[in-house]
C-alpha cells in the first residue's frame, strides 16, 4: 500500500459571482489543481487572498463554503474518492479522518459551550473514544500544546481564555479524534507576532509528535517555511510553483514566487529631524469611560514635517488609543497636543475646521470607511467641497488629479467601492485624506488587511506622496517589516507606555530592551530553521500567552 | 458582586419602577374620563345634591393624589376595593377569573411554544425547500385570519359537525380536570394558531442568523448531522431573541384573549373586564388594568433575565 494519504487530481471549484448591476453568473475559482500528500508530511499552500488556498483546503473535506461548489476532479483520501461518496460517508470523514483548524478560533468556538465539550465532540460522536477517553486525550493534548492548567482549562468558556490559547485549543480540537489529516487554515494570522511564535511552535511539535499529516494554508511564506515539507504556491486558482520547501525558498523559479520571497524589501533612507515638529504629544495620559485604569501613561512623541513616525506595538498596547486622543475622539486626562504650532482643543467639538483639515486619517478597513452607495468621485469630492468650497468643473479637475496621484486614473471616478479591489479601496481612502491638503495623516494599520504584494504597493505610494506633498505620517502598525520600510522615527509601545523611542536607526540597533528584542525577534524570517533558533534565544514570554 | 446578580436586580428594580409608572398612568387616565364613580352609580338623572352626598360618602372630594396612594396601598396589600355595580370584593371575583385565564393561557403556551420552536427548527433544517415554505404559509395564514372567525369555524366543523370537544368553554369548579381540558380544547387550538407564527418565524430567523457564524461551520466540519448542528450549536446562541418573542406572545395569551373568551363564553379576565367597562365600574377597570400591566411587565422582565442568563460572558465572567 502506498503511503499517499491525500491525492488531489485536477480539482476544479466554482462559485456564483454577483457583480454589481449584472446578473449572477457562475465562475471558476480553482482551475485544475493537483498534488499529493504523504502520511505524516506537511504541505504548505500559499497565496494571496483569492488564490483559492482555503477553498482547496476545505475541498479535502468535500466542503464548500457559502455557495462554493466542487465542479470537477478527484480528491482521494485514504484510497477513496470522497467526491463520489455519500453524504453520510463524508460526515464520517469530517471530524474523524480529516479535521480543520480555522483562522479565527475566537469565532470558531461556540461561545455558549465549554471548551472541553467542543474539543471532544467529534471524537465521541464518531465513537472513536468514549467521553472519558476523549477527555483524557484532550487533557494530554492541552499539556502538549503548552496550555496553562491543562487539567482544568477545558472547563472554561471560550471568552475566558486568550486568543493565543484559544488557537491552541482549536488545534487540540482538531487532533483529538486522532485524524490522519489536519487542515490548518491561517492558524496564526490573527495573532500578534510574539504570540504567533508560540502557537506555531506548539503546532509544529504537535504535528511531529502525533505523526499526523497536514495542509498548512497561509499567505505568509516565512511562516509556512518553518513548518512544511513541501510548498505549493497558488495564484488565482492555479498552481504557480510546487516543490520542496528548500527549493521554493532558496531557489524559486517563477517570477511570482521570487516576488513573494523578496517581498518587503523597500529601502527607505531615514530623514533628519527638523527643529519644528508638526505634532507634539506631551505627557498624554488617557483612559476610557467606565474603566478604572489608564490605557495610556505619560506618552511623549513628536512628528516632524514631511516625515514618518511609526508607532508599533501589539494589540492592546494603546497605539490606536493614541490616535483617538490626537484626533480628539478621546479627550485625555492629562497632557497636551500641539499641532502646527498651536495647542489643540482636547475634544473634537472645540477644534476649528482648519484643525480638522490639516489632520486627516486613513483606516485599516477601507471598505467600511467608505459609503458603499457613493461613487469614488463623490467620496473624494466631499472634502474638496467641505474645506475648499470647490464645485463643478474645478472639483472634477482636482478629483482627477488626485486619482492620477494614487495611480488609478480618471476611469475610476464613477465606480462604487464594491467594484474595487482591497488595494484600490485603500488608495481611494488615501486620495480622500490628501484632498484636504493635510499637514499630517494618521495611518491606522492601513496595510494590515492587505496581501503582502498589494501592501507593498500602498507603502510605495505613501512614500512617493510624502515626497510630493510634504505630508507627515503617524503610522500605526504591529508589523515591523512595515516599520522598517516607511519610518524615520519609531515609538515602540507596550501596555500603554512608550518603551523605546528615537530615530529609526537607533531604535532598531542593539542594545535592545527586553520587549523590543522580543518583538524584533518574533518577525518571521524567510529561512529554514528560524523558528527553532528564535525559541531557543527568547528572554521574555509574550503577553498573549 | 457577580455581574449577573447586579444586572438581574437592576432589571427587577426597573420592572417595579415601570409597574409603578403604569399604575399611575392607569389611575390618571380613569380620572381624566368625564364623570366619576358617583355619577356612574347614580346615573345621568341624579340630582346635584345626591351626587355631592355620595361623593362625600365615597371620599371622592379628596385630592386625586391622596386617593391614588390609598388605592395603591390597598392593591399592595391585596385589597382592590369593591365593585360599584355588584358590591362584591374585587379581589375575590378576580381571583377565580384570573385563575381561569391563566389556566387557558398555560395550556395554550404548553402547546404553542414547543410546537413553534420545533417548527422553526424544522424550517431551518429544510430552509427554502417545501417544508419550510409550507410551515411559513400555514402559520402566516392562521395569524392573518381574525381569531373570532377561526373560533366560529372550529366550533362549526369540529364541535358541531364532528362532535368533538365542547363548543362552549364554560368551566366551573365542580368539573374534573379532564372535563376542563375537554372544555378548553377549542380555545387552546385557536390561541395556538394565533401565536404560532410570530414565535416560529422568530425562531427561524434567529437560528438562520446564527447559522452564518464560524462556529456553525466548525460543527459542520466535525461531521455532525444537520439537526445536531442546529440543536446543539445554533439554538443555544439564538435563545435571547426567541425568548423575547415567546414572552410577548405569552403576555398576549393572558391579556389579549378577550375575543376568544367571548366567542367561547369562557369565564376569564377579558370578559370580566369588558363587562365592567360597559358598566363604567371604575374600580374593577383599575384593578384589571394593574393586573394586566403586572403580567405584561413581569413576563418581559423574565425575557430580559433569561437573555442575561443565556449570555455565557455574563454568566461566567473572566
Amino acid at each position: 500500500m502506498s503511503d499517499t494519504l491525500l491525492k488531489v487530481r485536477d480539482l476544479k471549484i466554482g462559485a456564483t459571482a454577483y457583480p454589481p448591476g449584472e446578473k449572477p453568473r457562475d465562475i471558476e475559482i480553482v482551475h485544475g489543481v493537483s498534488f499529493d500528500l504523504e502520511r505524516g508530511k506537511v504541505l504548505g499552500l500559499i497565496g494571496e487572498s483569492g488564490a483559492g488556498k482555503s477553498t482547496i483546503g476545505l475541498a479535502s473535506m468535500a466542503y464548500g463554503r457559502g455557495g462554493v461548489k466542487i465542479t470537477g476532479g478527484e480528491v482521494w483520501v485514504n484510497g477513496r474518492d470522497i467526491l463520489k461518496t455519500s453524504l453520510s460517508d463524508i460526515r464520517k470523514l469530517r471530524g474523524g479522518e480529516v479535521t480543520y483548524v480555522s483562522q479565527s478560533a475566537a469565532a470558531s468556538f461556540n461561545p455558549a459551550k465549554r471548551i472541553m465539550d467542543q474539543v471532544v465532540e467529534a471524537a465521541v460522536e464518531k465513537k472513536k473514544f468514549t467521553r472519558k477517553e476523549a477527555e483524557a486525550r484532550a487533557r494530554e493534548l492541552f499539556a502538549k500544546l503548552g496550555l496553562p492548567d491543562p487539567d482544568n482549562i477545558g472547563k472554561r468558556y471560550p471568552h475566558q481564555v486568550s486568543g493565543g490559547q484559544l488557537q491552541r485549543c482549536m488545534t487540540a480540537l482538531a487532533l483529538c479524534p486522532e485524524p490522519d489529516l489536519v487542515v490548518f487554515d491561517e492558524p496564526t494570522t490573527a495573532l500578534d507576532v510574539t504570540t504567533q511564535i508560540d502557537v506555531l511552535m506548539a503546532i509544529k511539535e504537535a504535528i511531529r509528535d502525533t505523526g499526523v499529516a497536514a495542509l498548512y494554508i497561509t499567505h505568509d511564506l516565512a511562516v509556512v517555511a518553518q513548518v512544511s515539507d513541501d510548498i505549493m504556491v497558488l495564484r488565482m486558482g492555479e498552481t504557480v510553483e510546487y516543490g520542496t520547501t528548500d527549493q521554493i525558498i532558496n531557489n524559486p523559479q517563477e517570477e511570482y514566487t521570487k516576488a513573494l520571497v523578496s517581498v518587503r524589501s523597500i529601502e527607505h533612507e531615514e530623514k533628519q529631524p527638523t527643529p519644528e515638529p508638526v505634532l507634539q504629544v506631551d505627557g498624554i495620559t488617557a483612559r476610557y469611560k467606565g474603566l478604572n485604569f489608564d490605557v495610556l501613561h505619560n506618552v511623549n512623541v513628536e512628528v516632524h514635517p514631511g516625515q514618518t513616525l511609526a508607532v508599533v506595538g501589539e494589540s492592546g498596547s494603546g497605539k490606536s488609543t493614541l490616535a483617538r486622543v490626537i484626533t480628539g475622539l478621546l479627550p485625555p486626562r492629562d497632557g497636551e497636543i500641539t499641532f502646527a504650532g498651536r495647542t489643540l482643543s482636547p475634544d473634537l467639538a472645540g477644534r476649528s475646521r482648519e484643525d480638522l483639515r490639516e489632520l486627516q486619517m486613513i483606516y485599516q478597513m477601507a471598505d467600511v470607511a467608505m459609503n458603499p452607495r457613493q461613487t469614488v468621485g463623490t467620496i473624494i469630492g466631499r472634502p474638496l467641497e467641505f474645506y475648499f468650497n470647490m464645485r463643478g468643473a474645478e472639483k472634477r479637475k482636482r478629483i482627477i488629479e488626485l486619482l492620477d496621484e494614487i495611480e488609478l486614473g480618471e476611469g475610476f471616478i464613477d465606480r462604487y467601492p464594491a467594484e474595487l479591489s482591497g488595494g484600490q479601496k485603500q488608495r481611494v481612502c488615501i486620495a480622500r485624506a490628501l484632498a484636504a491638503k493635510p499637514k499630517m495623516i494618521i495611518c491606522d494599520e492601513v496595510t494590515s488587511a492587505l496581501d503582502p504584494l498589494v501592501a507593498d504597493g500602498i507603502l510605495k505610494l505613501l512614500l512617493n506622496l510624502q515626497k510630493i506633498e510634504d505630508v507627515a505620517y503617524l503610522f500605526i502598525t504591529h508589523d515591523l517589516a512595515t516599520v522598517r520600510a516607511i519610518s524615520d522615527s519609531i515609538a515602540v509601545m507596550y501596555q500603554g507606555r512608550v518603551v523605546r523611542y528615537g530615530p529609526k536607526s537607533q531604535v532598531l540597533s542593539p542594545p535592545f530592551d527586553d520587549y523590543t528584542d522580543l518583538l524584533l525577534s518574533s518577525v518571521p524570517e524567510m529561512h529554514l530553521g528560524w523558528l527553532e533558533e528564535v525559541v531557543a534565544h527568547r528572554k521574555m514570554e509574550s503577553a498573549g500567552n | 458582586m457577580h455581574p449577573v446578580i447586579k444586572l438581574v436586580s437592576q432589571r427587577i428594580a426597573l420592572g417595579l419602577l415601570l409597574l409603578f409608572g403604569a399604575s399611575a398612568l392607569i389611575f390618571g387616565l380613569t380620572e381624566a374620563l368625564p364623570g366619576d364613580a358617583a355619577q356612574a352609580v347614580l346615573g345621568q338623572s341624579a340630582t346635584p345634591e345626591a351626587l355631592a352626598n355620595l361623593r362625600e360618602e365615597m371620599g371622592l372630594n379628596r385630592p386625586a393624589l391622596t386617593r391614588y396612594f390609598e388605592w395603591l396601598g390597598g392593591i399592595v396589600q391585596g385589597d382592590m376595593g369593591t365593585s360599584l355595580t355588584n358590591k362584591l370584593d374585587i379581589a375575590t371575583s378576580i381571583g377565580s377569573r384570573l385563575g381561569n385565564t391563566l389556566f387557558l393561557a398555560f395550556w395554550a403556551a404548553l402547546v404553542s411554544v414547543p410546537l413553534a420552536i420545533f417548527l422553526g427548527l424544522l424550517a431551518v433544517r429544510y430552509r427554502n425547500r417545501w417544508p419550510d415554505k409550507l410551515i411559513s404559509a400555514v402559520t402566516l395564514t392562521t395569524i392573518s385570519i381574525p381569531e373570532f372567525l377561526i373560533g366560529y369555524v372550529l366550533v362549526y366543523f369540529v364541535a358541531v359537525k364532528l362532535g368533538m370537544f365542547s363548543p362552549l368553554a364554560m368551566i366551573n369548579d365542580s368539573m374534573s380536570f379532564w372535563q376542563k381540558l375537554n372544555a378548553i380544547a377549542l380555545p387552546v387550538i385557536v390561541l395556538t394558531m394565533v401565536v404560532l407564527a410570530h414565535m416560529m418565524r422568530m425562531t427561524r430567523a434567529a437560528i438562520l442568523n446564527v447559522m452564518q457564524s464560524a462556529y456553525v461551520e466548525t460543527a459542520e466540519l466535525k461531521g455532525l448531522s444537520n439537526f445536531k448542528v442546529i440543536w446543539r450549536h445554533a439554538l443555544p446562541n439564538a435563545i435571547a431573541p426567541i425568548v423575547n418573542v415567546v414572552m410577548l406572545n405569552l403576555a398576549y395569551l393572558v391579556v389579549g384573549v378577550v375575543v376568544v373568551e367571548v366567542v367561547f363564553v369562557y369565564p376569564g379576565m377579558g370578559q370580566y373586564l369588558v363587562d365592567h367597562v360597559t358598566k363604567r365600574d371604575v374600580p374593577v377597570v383599575l384593578a384589571c388594568g394593574v393586573i394586566f400591566a403586572a403580567i405584561y411587565i413581569g413576563l418581559n422582565m423574565v425575557a430580559d433575565i433569561v437573555a442575561i442568563l443565556a449570555n455565557p460572558r455574563l454568566r461566567h465572567p473572566k
